[in-house]
């Protein structure tokens, strides 16, 4: 079973070459254009990261990582933000977000950290199991 | 424009200060030296109408006693008696026994011709018919004649009263030395110009008098109508202004006069005045001193305080357009930032798309790969520009560590040694080195530093110095960090800016021009302040002043 991501972001444009890449790339991902959706995506298929924008319309990041992280404690975050963004990513960090990375985003480091996530997923999975 | 309306607003308090302080005290000082004078004045006039009336009381006494001895004689002897030599001669006597002022006396009949007389001349038998005093004597009864010399070489007068006896009327003349006026008139008690003197209607002198006309001079006196008790006048005579007491005598019409010296009688007056004057003056001056000194005091602090203010207005505006201009960043960096990360991903995605074999093959692959490769580079030179922009703005709490500031800079110039001597720059280190710790976060403040070294070795280009001075500010509980270049200085227009975001001096693609802006923040959150001065030719010096830990 490999890393299935989750990307949620409400620029269309964005999302769209996000999904195309991480396909590319062999990775199973699905796009959300904002925070209900992905939440409802999540109750019917299981995803190990997801990547989540922090200004969303509607629902904003932050409250749809404390839902995640209500609902799927053992899913990580990581936070995508293009705002007063330092201020933002630590307060995601201290809802419990894996990491978060800075707009405009380098592929290669989202990839790298989204793998990482997916590694911690597995240890805290073994642990919980254990 | 300020400098006119500060000058002006001296003046006027000087000159309200003048008319507050002149007005009560000149007229407390005239009012005073008014009440003086009246006083004063009253007092002199008074005394030499006192001794007028005296005088004249003194003299009136003397030519009514005279009169009267000559009317009683008249009344009481009778004609035929004292036409007599020998019976004349032992009245004389009689009356000599009074008074040695009777110098002779004579009978003289209706006609005008003396019957008897006894003196030192022989006057018997002389007629007296057609002179104006027996007619007078005859009409009014008595008749009194001004002081003449006459024969006697001697200055007297006569008294003559008439007397009618049955149907005849004779009169009785004598002569009186007019010495008793002179003394009388003479021990009047005056200082050493004041004078006495009678004067009779055509102003001729009756008496001696003790300065400048002898007896009989016609003085040049005004025309005095006869009137009655005393009166006491400053009068000009012979271009000489005098206090005059003047009365007329009841028996004569001699005006006795009473000449004083004002200067003289007045000096008290005059020293008093000069007194006055005198304080006034000194008054005046302290006034005046004072006026200014608290003028130039208040105008001073004026200045003071308006320099204060320009100075707290320059470093609020500063303060709030960098709180705008942070949040106008913050908000076009975000915006930017969107489209950024979607062009980002459009070029991954193509660079992707490029590792394709078919698309390897193709003719222009090369030229594919190096758009993506250009159109990257810069999206992530935006991506600088943006996440900078976003440095400036954000809002983190710095965090508080014990620093210290010498050990900081020295770390922060290490960095930079390399460039510098390799540029030929020198550092110059001046630290105080018991500079107090501060409380501080060492990161941002090493932002700053190096943001100041690395401006001031692009200042300076090639060969200079660096100067780098840390101390203990003497009043305030904070410590001074100076960075002074020996660059090419910045112009005045440009020094205004230098803390304005995207203001640079650089050449395109070498700075930011956030630099600054940044520092600016970080040293405004860290509590303290930063100032830039700089002389074009000459250098710039930075100055960061930051709190000492409490």
């Amino acid at each position: 079973m490999g890393l299935r991501v989750l990307a949620v972001d409400d620029e269309a444009d964005f999302i769209e070459t996000l999904v195309k890449r991480f396909t590319y790339r062999q990775i199973p991902v699905t796009a959300a254009g904002n925070g209900p959706d992905a939440l409802a995506l999540m109750e019917r298929e299981p995803f190990d990261v997801v990547i989540l924008d922090m200004r969303m319309p509607g629902m904003d990041g932050l409250a749809v990582l404390q839902e995640i992280k209500k609902r799927h404690p053992l899913v990580e975050v990581i936070i995508l933000t293009g705002h007063a963004s330092v201020e933002s990513g630590m307060q995601g960090m201290s809802l419990g977000a894996y990491d978060y990375v800075l707009k405009p985003v380098d592929f290669g480091e989202l990839l790298e950290k989204a793998k990482k996530a997916y590694e911690r997923k597995k240890l805290n999975e073994s642990r919980a199991d254990a | 424009m300020i400098q006119d309306e500060l000058s002006r607003l001296r003046l006027k308090l000087i000159a309200v200060t003048l008319a507050f302080s002149f007005i009560p005290l000149l007229s407390l000082g005239l009012g005073l030296y008014a009440k003086f004078y009246d006083t004063y004045t009253e007092k002199i006039y008074g005394n030499l109408r006192n001794l007028a009336d005296n005088k004249k009381v003194t003299i009136d006494l003397f030519l009514t006693e005279r009169v009267a001895q000559l009317s009683n004689l008249a009344l009481t002897e009778s004609y035929a008696d004292l036409a007599g030599d020998a019976y004349l001669e032992r009245i004389f006597g009689v009356l000599q026994l009074h008074s040695k002022s009777f110098l002779d006396l004579q009978v003289i009949d209706q006609n005008g011709i003396c019957v008897s007389y006894v003196g030192p001349y022989q006057l018997r038998g002389i007629d007296y018919s057609r002179e104006d005093w027996f007619r007078t004597v005859m009409a009014k009864g008595i008749h009194i004649s001004d002081v003449f010399m006459g024969f006697r070489k001697y200055p007297h007068f006569n008294i003559a009263v008439s007397r009618r006896e049955g149907d005849k009327t004779w009169v009785l003349r004598a002569a009186i030395d007019s010495d008793i006026f002179d003394s009388l008139v003479r021990t009047v008690q005056l200082g050493k110009s004041g004078d006495a003197f009678l004067l009779n209607a055509q102003h001729v002198l009756q008496t001696k008098p003790r300065f400048g006309h002898d007896m009989f001079d016609t003085v040049p006196f005004p025309d005095i109508p006869r009137f009655s008790g005393t009166r006491v006048d400053e009068l000009t005579i012979g271009g000489e202004v005098s206090l005059y007491a003047m009365t007329w005598l009841n028996l004569k019409d001699w005006l006795l006069v009473i000449k004083d010296d004002p200067g003289e009688e007045l000096l008290p007056l005059y020293r008093a005045r000069w007194l006055l004057i005198l304080l006034l003056c000194g008054g005046g001056t302290l006034i005046v001193i004072g006026a200014v000194f608290i003028a130039n005091g208040t105008v001073r602090e004026l200045i003071r305080a308006e320099r204060e203010k320009a100075t707290l207005d320059a470093s609020l505006t500063q303060s709030s357009k960098m709180a705008a201009l942070g949040k106008l960043a913050a908000g076009v960096a975000h915006e930017v930032n969107n489209p950024l990360a979607i062009i980002m991903e459009k070029a991954g995605w193509m660079r992707d798309l490029l590792s394709e074999e078919d698309i390897k093959a193709s003719p222009n692959f090369q030229e594919f790969a190096d758009a993506v490769a250009k159109i990257e580079f810069h999206v992530r030179r935006a991506k600088d520009v943006t996440h900078r922009l976003l440095g400036f703005a954000r809002r983190m709490e710095p965090t508080q560590e014990n620093l210290d500031v010498n050990l900081l800079l020295e770390q922060t110039r290490s960095f930079l040694e390399n460039e510098a001597n390799f540029r030929g720059i020198a550092f110059v280190r001046d630290y105080q080195s018991d500079l107090p710790h501060i409380e501080s976060d060492a990161s941002q403040l090493q932002q700053v530093f190096l943001n100041i070294l690395d401006n001031a070795i692009d200042a300076i280009d090639k060969n200079g110095s660096i100067t780098i001075a840390t101390r203990k500010l003497p009043d305030t509980p904070e410590v001074e960090i100076a960075i002074a270049d020996t660059g090419n200085g910045i112009p005045r227009e440009t020094l205004e800016k230098i803390f304005d975001p995207f203001f640079t001096t650089k050449k395109v693609g070498e700075g930011t021009g956030l630099g600054l802006t940044i520092s600016y923040s970080i040293i405004e959150k860290l509590g303290g302040r930063i100032q830039v001065a700089s002389e074009e030719g000459k250098g710039t010096t930075f100055r960061i002043t930051l709190p000492v830990a409490s």
